[in-house]
């Protein structure tokens, strides 16, 4: 009886070994990574990539809430500018070392200290870390800085093995070692990212899928292809026009998410040398938004998926000021304002636009558009390569552009508007605006920040600086055989709860 | 681009034909050239009448027409902005035969006379010139005209200019071994005793000498230029928005391959007969220009 | 003999020379800031100066040159500015696959191209001639990435036979490999074929109608032993050294294709480097493939001297 029991067990072991053959969820990106150093990445992909491998202090859920991760908690002082976080115990990092307060002091000096950090900005408030006890650590800032803790939620965020970071030193990028639910494996540039289950992370009870490989694969029709045939589980960016195709197909699932951030056209108001009429008057400006019709750009480049707007944040977004909705297109009005300004038509624009299908055909829409009321948009195509040098250098009267978007209204406003910032290519200046910006920066409630906002919205809904758009819909498509997939709105890719039939 | 020419020149014989006369026959005898060159003629003559015979305005968008199907308004269909695409096919037939014959002008232009000096002078200088030549060979040519398409800014003229540049180094080889082979001759050393100065002799008794080569070699090369121009349009660096080219149009084409695919089959056709024909051209005019061919 | 040799050795120098000027200077001369464009989103000028001084961007060109000679000749090709990676590991990762890629492309080449060729020669003026003719002209006829494009399209998406990209190295998985690579060298040995035909052709030709061919026929030899035999043999000589040569071509076809098919390999590493201003690493790449495509002239030009002593002089 004995015998049989455990004979019967022995085989039961063994079936089980075979069923249960090793699980790879294959993603398709859209491009190479750069270099996987939280410090100094820089990519959108590489955030994709990062949500794998690293964990971070703080993450979101869906409606842009905080929550827990690497640490459980935060408090900020009264007076804004101390900034004391409670840490998550039992934590470990790939390489073995523990995960402490002195490993978040390390980790997040080294995002402010590492020469050539790209986050330094990102932390530009804080003045130094104090390790309160070794689950507690506490920012000590300059001045108060609300939008700090959506910047702990990203990159500025992300905890790294202080050991293997001081032996790698620049190197760190090449194998990252953090304390994410995957194990950095392998990586052949141009090729693919391999991870590995980390079978001691925190919240391992959750994750299901034993490999993790990224694929990056430009052509967006090839992508599709491969998810299609079964090569890859999983891809980002799809195209709008593509999106047809999936919905028919029903091996495949569609995931979105309205995006955090916007697309837009940047004036030149400040610095254009030729003193074109759209940086002599507002009125100019604001003929030129009245003249394109938004509903109609995002039906016929994007087949109505992507969605109209007209300020920094999407009409979804808690921070969406209804007070000013998004604007029909009134040529009549256009025409008027135009001649207001006391300015005649046909009214020359020279349009700086990054090469890239969709901005092409968005660009050759608007000029269509934009004829109707006296405005020659001259499109000039532009490498992505040269694009910021001539924004830079102010060599353009319009630069049709987007942002991927911050989680803080903060993120997608102050570098591009308040003066002297640095993206702020078109040279706007105004007081006022500064002022709101400054404010909105040292108050932590919501509706108060909402309130000045607002303020903000009605002085650049005037000025128009920047002519918002649309927004588009982050497109994820994946195989039916992938449960448990939800899209949030900053596009990154999360792996917990994933399950692979 | 290789050089795939045969040397040696034709010998002054005593038929009553003339050399010309001789190559255009035996041209004209090989079906495939001539099936070739009837296609460029007809691709010249839409593209010169563009505005006739384009049903029309390729730049005319129609929001509602978007990716249309062939049909019996819009023979080739409609592509992403609502245009009609046999008219952008018949307009960008002007861009794209632009390209080709402007870029080999530009290679021609350069490499000519460099050839020339080179293979004249010899020496110092065609030491030099072979040396840039090789290093401009030895770098990929696409590589190259991407550099140079990137550098000058996108533009259909600057496209020209970058694959014409690109170029320019096969023709600079192609001419100084050409003139090398013929500077030995009897009539060049007549000529040199008779006290002619090189440019006299360069000009006048080496360069209609070597025509045949380079001829062959420039109708080749044509066909090579329009397919790099489509190569640059397709990465963005040729013909800007909105005006037509077929390699801008194969860009587009590609994000709806399964949507819309006529978008990519008649530009991709047109590049495929225009080139063809060039290269059918420029075979048939390496056989009736070969020495060695009786009658 | 040695004289002859000796002098294209010492001809290298100053065209690798030439070589590394050229690249460098073109470089140089691309519009836009490769600081500004590692600078990503950002841009924080504190950050871009840092990376302006870090890789001596700061300094003027010649500097700049001498700098990088400098290395290249200790071995040190720099780094990728974009992700750090040594440019000389990634010369090493990618080598292997254009290779593996070319390989097949030449392999592919030769099979379409030499027969293609013969045919056309030994039928010449016969629709086989005509028709021999188009099947390898199609190659170069049609661009290579909408070839690519409409291959994927068919045998991806439509028939599902092939992977649509993605690369399998050899030595990992045979099958896989050539399931992976057979489209993309598909489309680059087409180009490369149509040349083929047309050297093997007008060898051929020149062969066939070559005295002791003319000989061996009027001796009553069987027609096709007279083609095997004497013809192919001396034709084909110039022929194989032709096709090594054509690496110029295939890297150029390889640029576009290796992009379609996402293949890792030399094309795709330069055309992103030129999009992303990655100085060193086209620098680093185009100084290897010119070296490459230098020595293998050298060692063509030496076989062909050897074989032929009459071009000795």
């Amino acid at each position: 009886m004995k015998m049989m029991r455990l004979a019967i067990t022995a085989a039961a072991v063994l079936l089980s070994f075979q069923a249960s053959a090793q699980t790879t969820l294959r993603i398709g990106l859209a491009e190479d990574p750069d270099i996987l150093d939280p410090t100094m990445a820089r990519t959108y992909v590489g955030r994709i990539v990062f949500s794998s491998f690293c964990d971070k202090l703080f993450d979101i859920d869906e409606k842009l809430n905080i929550v827990p991760q690497l640490a459980l908690s935060y408090a900020t002082s009264d007076d804004g500018k101390e900034l004391a976080i409670k840490l998550r115990p039992g934590v470990k990092f790939h390489d073995g070392e523990p995960f402490d307060a002195e490993a978040a002091k390390f980790s997040i000096e080294r995002h402010i200290n590492f020469p050539g950090s790209f986050r330094k900005p990102e932390l530009a408030t804080v003045d130094h870390v104090d390790v309160v006890d070794p689950l507690t650590i506490k920012l000590v800032l300059k001045q108060p800085f609300s939008p700090l803790i959506a910047q702990l939620t990203d990159r500025a965020g992300m905890m790294v093995s202080p050991k293997a970071a001081k032996e790698a030193g620049d190197k760190f990028g090449l194998k990252p070692v953090c304390a994410g639910p995957y194990k950095f494996v392998e990586r052949v540039q141009q090729d693919r990212i391999v991870g590995e289950r980390f079978a001691d992370y925190w919240n391992k009870d959750n994750v299901f899928i034993d490999k993790v490989v990224f694929l990056p694969i430009v052509d967006a029709t090839v992508r599709l292809a491969n998810l299609k045939s079964g090569g890859l589980d999983l891809i980002e960016r799809l195209l709008a026009t593509d999106i047809k195709e999936v919905r028919g197909d029903s091996r495949l699932k569609l995931s979105t998410a309205l995006e955090l951030g916007y697309f837009g056209l940047t004036i030149n108001v400040a610095n254009d040398k030729n003193k074109g009429a759209l940086s002599q008057s507002e009125k100019v400006r604001q003929a030129l938004s009245l003249s394109i019709d938004r509903e109609a750009l995002t039906q016929v480049v994007f087949n109505g998926e992507f969605v109209p707007g007209n300020q920094w944040v999407s009409p979804e977004h808690p921070y969406y000021q209804k007070a000013y909705p998004v604007p029909k297109r009134d040529i009549a009005k256009a025409k008027a304002l135009i001649k207001e300004a006391g300015i005649t038509p046909p009214i020359s624009v020279d349009m700086m636009v990054t090469k890239g299908a969709e901005n092409e055909a968005v660009a050759q829409v608007m000029q269509s558009m934009a004829a109707e009321a006296g405005f020659d948009l001259k499109i000039r195509l532009i490498e992505f390569a040269t694009s910021f040098k001539q924004a830079q250098a102010g060599e353009f009267q319009a630069f049709l552009i987007g942002w991927s978007g911050r989680i803080d209204p903060d993120g997608n406003t102050y570098v591009f508007m308040h003066t002297k910032a640095p993206q702020n290519d078109g040279g706007y200046s105004n007081p006022e605006a500064d002022k709101a910006l400054e404010d909105a920066r040292l108050i932590n409630d919501t509706a108060q920040r909402k309130a000045i906002y607002e303020k903000l919205t009605k002085i650049s809904l005037n000025d128009l600086p920047i002519i918002y758009l649309y927004h588009r819909r982050l497109l994820i498509a994946h195989t039916t055989r992938l449960e448990g997939y939800r899209q949030m709105p900053d596009g990154l890719v999360r792996v917990i709860g994933l399950k692979l039939k | 681009m290789t050089d795939a020419v045969v040397g040696a020149l034709p010998v002054l014989s005593d038929e009553l034909e003339s050399p010309a006369r001789r190559a255009l026959r035996r041209l004209f005898k090989r079906k495939g050239a001539v099936a070739g060159l009837a296609v460029i003629a007809a691709f010249i003559v839409i593209a010169a009448f563009a505005p006739f015979v384009s049903p029309y305005d390729p730049i005319a968008t129609s929001w509602s027409l978007v990716r249309k199907a062939p049909s019996a308004q819009h023979w080739f269909g409609t592509d992403d902005l609502g245009r009609d695409i046999l008219a952008r096919v018949i307009y960008g037939a002007r861009a794209s035969l632009m390209a080709g014959a402007i870029s080999v002008g530009i290679a021609l232009a350069i490499g000519v006379p460099f050839g020339l000096l080179a293979g004249y002078r010899g020496g110092f200088i065609d030491a030099l010139i072979s040396r840039i030549t090789d290093a401009m060979l030895a770098c990929p040519f696409l590589i190259l005209a991407i550099a140079l398409a990137a550098f000058l800014g996108p533009s259909l003229g600057n496209a020209m200019i970058a694959i014409g540049i690109s170029a320019t180094p096969i023709f600079i080889r192609l001419t100084r071994g050409q003139v090398m082979s013929v500077k030995v001759e009897d009539y060049v050393e007549a000529a040199r005793a008779m006290g002619n100065p090189p440019w006299r002799i360069a000009l006048f008794h080496i360069l209609p000498n070597i025509l045949p080569a380079l001829l062959v070699q420039a109708t080749l090369s044509i066909a090579a230029a329009i397919i790099a121009e489509a190569a640059l349009s397709f990465l963005g660096l040729g013909q800007q928005p909105p005006a037509p080219s077929w390699g801008s149009m194969l860009n587009s084409a590609q994000r709806f391959l399964t949507n819309a695919p006529w978008m990519a089959i008649w530009p991709g056709l047109a590049i495929f007969l225009v080139v063809l024909s060039f290269n059918l051209v420029g075979d048939g005019l390496r056989d009736a220009l070969d020495p060695r061919e009786r009658a | 003999m040695l004289n002859f040799l000796a002098r294209r050795i010492v001809q290298l120098i100053p065209t690798l020379f030439f070589v590394s000027v050229l690249i460098f200077s073109l470089q140089q001369l691309l519009p836009g800031d490769p600081a500004l464009v590692m600078a990503g989103e950002e841009r924080d000028p504190a950050v871009i100066a840092q990376i302006r001084q870090q890789y001596r961007l700061d300094q003027p060109v010649p500097i700049q040159y001498v700098y990088w000679v400098k290395g290249v000749l200790s071995g040190d090709f720099g780094e990728s500015l974009r992700n750090k990676v040594p440019v000389r590991e990634l010369i090493a990762q990618k080598l292997p696959v254009t290779i593996q890629l070319a390989s097949m492309a030449i392999v592919i080449a030769f099979l379409i191209g030499i027969p293609a060729g013969i045919v056309s020669a030994v039928k010449k003026g016969t629709a086989l001639d005509y028709g021999a003719n188009i099947f390898a002209l199609w190659g170069i006829s049609t661009p290579n990435f909408w070839l690519g494009i409409m291959l994927i399209f068919l045998f991806s998406i439509e028939l599902g036979w092939l992977p649509a990209s993605g690369y399998v190295p050899i030595t990992e998985n045979f099958r896989a490999s050539l399931a992976s690579t057979i489209m993309p060298a598909f489309v680059l040995g087409n180009a490369i074929a149509a040349i083929l035909m047309r050297h093997t052709r007008s060898a051929m030709l020149q062969v066939l109608e070559s005295d002791y061919v003319r000989t061996a026929r009027a001796k009553g030899l069987f027609e096709r032993s007279v083609i095997l035999k004497h013809a192919m043999r001396n034709a084909l000589t110039p022929v194989i050294t032709l096709g090594a040569l054509e690496l110029g071509t295939l890297l150029s076809g390889a640029v576009l294709t290796e992009q379609i098919f996402s293949i890792p390999g030399f094309g795709k590493l330069i055309v992103d480097a030129v999009f992303n201003r990655d100085y060193a690493v086209v620098q680093g790449v185009v100084l290897t493939t010119a070296t490459i495509y230098i020595t293998l002239n050298l060692i063509a030009d030496i076989a062909y001297v050897l074989v032929n002593p009459r071009l000795r002089g």
